[in-house]
């Protein structure tokens, strides 16, 4: 008999506003322990928080791009719990009207097309860093109040394929909205999966919830980790408990962490600290109207005006670093299509090569719009055209000066290549009269010869064409 | 509402507090002050009257997003109970 798995997430994105939450403290990744904390963040008695207008807006702006309700009226609650990650001894969060609700998201996977609902989004605050040692354990508040939203989905996944298929798109609409750099290894987008499995239409079993998923395929792996402890349990005649479990991607298994509390255990009440938030239509079409072009309106658009295939504008819009450098090269060469052939080839083998991440990318989009240039006018050959681009790429050169430092121009000169074509059939009397007796091959041999006398910098057309001539024009035809 | 002795085990458990006897006794007896005192809101007629969460009619109380110079770390250390270096210090919490 089969089994069905349920899953549904918990993703966490630290906004990346300029100060934190209810603070002016830089909410900026890293820097020395404790050193962007004030008496807000720190808990200090009598300290009283006041709102970060753009977390709002920024929160608003991802439930408007996943379809949410941006609730006209929100606040805040405290979430109750001892550990010293947040020294006030509470979290605030959003418990009984978060911003925003019931919205959705397409996506693609295992060759399916699937909507993937989303329950709601919230604010809270982040927590700070806690560092374990044989003495105790110690505390870094730095990130303590760094805004964050929380986005909860249905339970709608069915597969570890499903969920990274979300992740992806989710993080390529946060990326182009701006509002979250969705760096796992800085902990900037963070998930938690919750898994249970049942038999096809018996009711939900006991779900267990696993954190530390420090990447996507961590997260497809964790999921199909989960879903076989489960069903291996459960056809041995054990029993799921519900808790949350800590996922080692290196062993490949997860731990369990902590029975999960309940919900009441955590005594949320309305933060009397915080007023309630309104939005009103006008703020809301003010944010909805700023919302930038999104990776799948970019791809239709590229498909449409471009005329790129759908690989080319997958990989294109797969980043908004990417999207951003095409669309700059594209505008500057006005060589669209010459534009995203460089950038899905060329740049992004070089990418592949040098492990560069899109958020690293700094190759400069002026000189890439002259590479293009050179090649979509026949200027330089294939090989020259790869040289010119890893040379851009690698040590920032500038083409047109490389290009003819290093000799790289098409020798388009007719004299030249007339010339070099008759020296290659007078030296190789034998190829010329193989290809007279029907044999193909030679000509591209032939062509070869022309081209090494052309130090490879011929038009390989012109050298065709010239050959053709050359050869028709032998005697012994 | 009943205070008996597994709901005083459970505040006790949920506020890391560790009473005696004498102060449970105390303590059921406040608490059933204090609820009924609260139950008598439970009289009152809310029916046309919309939930709240603050006192004040006030909403929208932001701030810009502007970052502000951090307080010195010495001396936010300095009110700490326990510090190591740059960090604070907590008993170990993980084992």
């Amino acid at each position: 008999m089969t089994w069905e798995t349920v899953i549904g997430l918990e993703v966490h994105a630290e906004l990346s506003t300029k100060s934190k939450i209810f603070c002016g403290c830089s909410g900026e990744f890293g820097g020395e322990p404790n050193s962007r904390v004030c008496p807000v963040c720190a808990g200090f008695p009598g300290a009283l928080p006041k709102l970060n207008r753009a977390v709002v807006e920024y929160a608003a702006r991802v439930g408007l791009a996943l379809g949410c309700t941006v609730a006209p009226r929100c606040k805040f609650d405290r979430k109750n719990y001892f550990y010293p990650d947040l020294p006030k001894a509470y979290q605030v969060s959003q418990l009984y009207l978060p911003i925003c609700q019931g919205g959705r998201l397409e996506i693609e996977a295992d060759g399916q097309k699937k909507s993937i609902g989303i329950r709601e989004i919230h604010m809270e605050e982040d927590a700070g860093k806690l560092v374990h040692d044989a003495d105790g354990t110690f505390m870094d508040f730095n990130r303590c109040g760094v805004p964050l939203i929380e986005i909860v989905t249905l339970p709608d996944f069915r597969s570890g394929g499903e969920v990274m298929a979300f992740l992806e798109r989710l993080r390529e609409i946060l990326l182009y909205l701006g509002v979250c750099d969705c760096k796992m290894q800085e902990g900037s987008l963070r998930v938690d999966v919750n898994l249970s499995v049942c038999r096809p239409g018996e009711g939900l079993g006991v779900r267990t919830e696993m954190k530390n998923l420090n990447s996507f395929k961590a997260a497809g792996r964790a999921v199909e980790y989960e879903r076989r402890r489960q069903i291996e349990l459960l056809e041995s005649g054990g029993a799921v408990v519900q808790e949350t479990r800590r996922w080692d991607d290196d062993a490949g298994e997860s731990f369990g962490m902590r029975s999960k509390e309940n919900a009441q255990d955590y005594r949320y009440f309305p933060e009397p600290d915080l007023l309630p938030v309104e939005l009103d239509e006008a703020r809301l079409a003010g944010i909805r109207q700023s919302l930038p072009e999104l990776a799948h309106q970019k791809r239709a658009r590229y498909r449409r005006d471009y005329a790129l295939s759908e690989a080319e504008a997958a990989v294109l819009t797969g980043h908004k670093r990417i999207s951003d450098l095409f669309e700059s090269v594209a505008r500057l060469s006005g060589e669209p299509a010459e534009a995203a052939r460089l950038i899905t080839g060329e740049i992004m083998r070089l990418m592949n090569l040098t492990d560069t991440q899109p958020e690293n990318l700094s190759v400069d989009a002026g000189k890439l719009s002259a590479l293009v240039a050179f090649v979509s006018s026949g200027k330089i050959n294939r090989g020259a055209y790869k040289e010119t681009a890893e040379a851009v790429f690698l040590r920032g050169v500038d083409p047109e000066t490389y290009i003819a430092e290093k000799g790289l121009l098409m020798l388009t000169d007719g004299g030249a290549v007339a010339e070099a074509v008759k020296a290659a059939v007078e030296d190789n009397p034998d190829a010329a009269r193989d290809y007279l007796a029907g044999k193909d091959k030679a000509f591209g041999f032939l062509v070869g010869q022309a081209m090494k006398k052309l130090g490879g910098n011929g038009s390989p057309d012109m050298v065709r064409e010239h050959l053709r001539k050359c050869l028709t024009n032998t005697p012994n035809r | 509402m009943r205070i008996d002795g597994a709901l005083i085990a459970y505040l006790e458990d949920l506020s890391c507090l560790t009473l005696s006897e004498e102060e449970k006794t105390r303590l059921t007896g406040d608490l059933e002050k204090i609820l009924g005192n609260m139950a008598r809101l439970d009289g009152l007629d809310t029916e046309n009257i919309p939930e709240r969460s603050h006192p004040f009619d006030h909403v929208n109380a932001f701030r810009e997003d502007e970052v502000r110079p951090s307080l010195d770390r010495a001396l936010i250390l300095k009110n700490a109970p326990g510090s190591g270096g740059e960090m604070f210090a907590a008993p170990k919490t993980v084992q």
